[in-house]
């Protein structure tokens, strides 16, 4: 609602055709009006600018045809601000079959800028591309400057010092261009994670896709978490933060562990196995979920230590997420033994 | 520097490849210089690190096929993770043809290097050492190959870790030799895989030298057609210090060869010297478990000829003392839980002795054992081998 109305404010300026009056009253825009189509579908552009995503990129304001979008259950990422975005060429459709992955054509992508909060202002940290191409998804890193006017490739990664909305001092790691197919890997191909038709609100779909899908909107809203039953909340929470690396034919599937939605062998979701390659990110522990036992539940163990080589997820958190151990304490604890 | 390496992967894309050579020097931002590399050579380039020690606060990784990594050598070249705050290991690589060679990784935060569906990867003369020996915080493995088809580990040295020092796990064509594995749980651990051969290697000052294992409720099973031979297995006598969640947190100190379910395994021209509980250990999975693809008994495990000194004198088993006793004060050098049948689940070659336990029932425990003298028949025809080990033209990048 706020992009829509600043982007009239926006349009009308323009058609004042008062030029010469925005050029005094706005910085030069260092971006396009308009997506360029060529940056997404090829090369390695080296500044978020050249994507042409934002009418203004310090304000996070939209080009138009770049629609922001939420999702149910996000992914913890140290209390992160994160404004998402996507992008469909002209005339394209967006399709989807049941609750999964949108499926987004060829020419489409995905944005996720990461801000925190300093000094009562707030920060851009880093804005992450996925880049829908003809040989399949491509994901970028780019890291904002100083100045907050121009996020630059950073294909290595960085680490960023950053305060957390819970007043931790941390030492933000922006991943490098394999860290984030370790996350967005699939049997060898990279691909998005977070636009699922059952993470999506229905009005959003409706709008996005002119339809609803089969089993569309069914994770609860995290933050209306406490009207959904500890199990979807605790089950929603894992298959967001857990499961694009714990199930089949991802970085984790070694484990054996597999933390999606639909998965519902209580085995293959941790009740009462054994660890395989934990090492010493086992603890103490026996089994990955002891049922109404969670101090004795590698899980719940993994998901409360910030100690590399322990801590999970293993990539794009360094702090303990209070709100998402809760409800998982809670999950473990109500089951039967 | 990122433009120079971009326009070179354009010119590749559109020119004949021509693999080049990327230096990186310690120093001063050798983690963004060194993982930049890694991400921007194109297939076939060679990434060389010059000697050194590089102090890195993240773990690497290369996506990359037919990349050679390549250092000043094992004790020139170190990648020191002593102060790494993220990631699971200290280096992945998750792209086929992949030659490691010639550097150390020092006190990684989890795993050392870890090659996951990473085909016809070779580690040569890598070194992976928790500089402060055994300690239940160190990571788990040193050298890390799974889920992948054609592995050749030679050369390479791992002390410290807190699980297997090299572990391969659910893989297909494996040769682990000519590498030391000292004061780690698991000295060697072959894991739910086919077609593997362990020789020339050394295994000293683990709680357990080489372990052959199979286990449940893993996406792949059924690992066997294994060979351990020609190894020296020599006092591996450090007490465990695995995490007690680890499946090897339950190896007892001073076991030289053990093998776990698995389907033909053969034990043969070892060196078994020093290993107080049992130089050679035929067991099934102890634990219950639901997997009905899942066979826990060994099947033809063949304890060919070794040469075995000095074991079974301090078994770390309850009621050691009467076991002693009774088997006039060193226990037979190969144990068996007694789960399976003797000829079917284990052969043994004349002038082996061995015990069982006389367990009978998989999955209860100790409960129920009773001792006696393994008689088990010798092997009556010849092991097949041929198709056992890392793929040949592996061997080509060895040179140099």
């Amino acid at each position: 609602m706020n992009a829509s109305s600043a982007l009239l404010a926006f349009a009308s300026l323009a058609l004042a055709g008062s030029v010469a009056v925005r050029a005094e009253v706005f910085q030069p825009l260092p971006a396009p009006a308009s997506v360029s189509d060529s940056a997404v579908t090829q090369g390695m552009p080296r500044l978020l600018s050249d994507f042409g995503f934002f009418e203004d990129p310090s304000a996070q304001l939209p080009t138009a045809g770049v629609s922001p979008y939420r999702l149910n259950t996000p992914l913890y990422s140290d209390g992160a601000e994160k404004l998402r975005f996507v992008y469909v060429p002209g005339g394209q459709k967006v399709g989807a079959s049941g609750e999964g992955l949108l499926e987004f054509p060829v020419g489409s992508a995905l944005i996720k800028t990461f801000a925190f909060e300093e000094n009562g202002k707030r920060r851009l940290v880093e804005t992450r591309v996925l880049l829908h191409r003809a040989d399949g998804w491509l994901a970028l890193p780019y890291l904002w400057n100083e100045e907050q006017t121009e996020a630059t490739l950073a294909v290595a990664g960085a680490r960023v010092q950053a305060t957390t909305p819970a007043g931790e001092m941390i030492s933000y790691r922006v991943p490098n261009k394999n860290q984030c197919k370790e996350c967005h890997g699939l049997d060898g191909d990279v691909v998005p994670i977070g636009p699922k038709a059952r993470n999506l609100s229905a009005d959003w779909l409706e709008a996005t896709l002119g339809q609803v899908p089969d089993g569309a909107d069914t994770l609860p809203v995290w933050e209306n978490r406490a009207s959904a039953s500890v199990d979807e909340a605790a089950r929603a929470y894992l298959d967001v933060n857990c499961a694009h690396c714990h199930r089949p034919g991802a970085t984790a599937s070694n484990s054996g562990l597999d933390l999606r939605w639909e998965q519902d062998d209580p085995h293959a979701i941790g009740i009462m196995k054994r660890p395989v390659a934990a090492g010493r990110g086992a603890g103490k522990h026996l089994y990955d979920i002891v049922p109404g036992k969670p101090d004795e539940s590698i899980l719940l163990h993994r998901m409360l230590s910030d100690d590399p080589g322990v801590a999970m997820p293993e990539l794009g958190k360094s702090t303990v997420d209070d709100e998402g151990t809760e409800i998982v304490r809670e999950w473990i604890k109500g089951m039967a033994p | 520097m990122i433009r120079t390496a971009i326009s070179a992967i354009l010119l590749a894309s559109a020119a004949p490849v021509l693999a080049e050579t990327h230096t990186i020097e310690p120093g001063e931002g050798a983690q963004e210089r060194l993982q930049e590399a890694l991400i921007l050579a194109a297939p076939g380039d060679e990434i060389v690190l010059a000697a050194g020690r590089y102090a890195l606060t993240d773990g690497l990784s290369l996506d990359v096929e037919g990349v050679t990594i390549r250092g000043a050598g094992m004790d020139g070249t170190v990648l020191d993770f002593t102060s790494q705050q993220g990631a699971g290991e200290g280096l992945l690589v998750t792209s086929d043809n992949v030659t490691l060679r010639d550097f150390a990784l020092e006190n990684p935060k989890g795993d050392g290097v870890k090659s996951k569906g990473a085909d016809n990867i070779v580690y040569h003369r890598v070194r992976v050492t928790w500089t402060r020996g055994p300690h239940p915080e160190n990571g788990a493995y040193g050298i890390y190959p799974v889920e992948s088809t054609g592995v050749l580990v030679d050369g390479v040295k791992v002390t410290g870790a807190s699980d297997a020092g090299i572990y391969v796990g659910q893989s297909n064509g494996i040769t682990v030799r000519n590498s030391i594995a000292e004061a780690n749980v698991a000295g060697i651990e072959i894991e739910n895989s086919r077609n593997a051969l362990v020789e020339h290697n050394v295994a000293t000052r683990n709680t357990g030298g080489i372990l052959v294992f199979d286990l449940p409720n893993l996406p792949v099973m059924g690992g066997g057609n294994v060979v351990v031979a020609n190894n020296l297995v020599v006092a591996n006598d450090t007490p465990n210090f695995a995490p007690p969640g680890n499946i090897v947190a339950g190896v007892l100190r001073g076991t030289g060869v053990m093998v776990m379910a698995n389907e033909s395994v053969l034990i043969e021209n070892n060196i078994l010297s020093g290993n107080p509980t049992a130089p050679i250990m035929v067991i099934a999975y102890p634990q219950p478990f639901e997997d009905e693809n899942y066979d826990p008994v060994p099947r033809n495990v063949v304890v060919g000829s070794n040469q075995i000194a000095q074991g079974g004198y301090d078994p770390q088993i309850d009621g050691a003392e009467a076991l002693l006793a009774a088997f006039g004060g060193e226990l037979p050098p190969l144990m068996w839980d007694g789960l399976g049948e003797a000829g079917v689940t284990l052969k043994v070659a004349s002038g082996i002795s061995g015990w069982t336990l006389n367990l009978t029932e998989q999955g209860k425990g100790m409960a129920g054992a009773t001792p006696a003298p393994l008689q088990a028949p010798p092997p009556s025809e010849r092991f097949p081998t041929e198709d056992i080990g890392a793929p040949a033209e592996l061997e080509a990048r060895l040179g140099g």
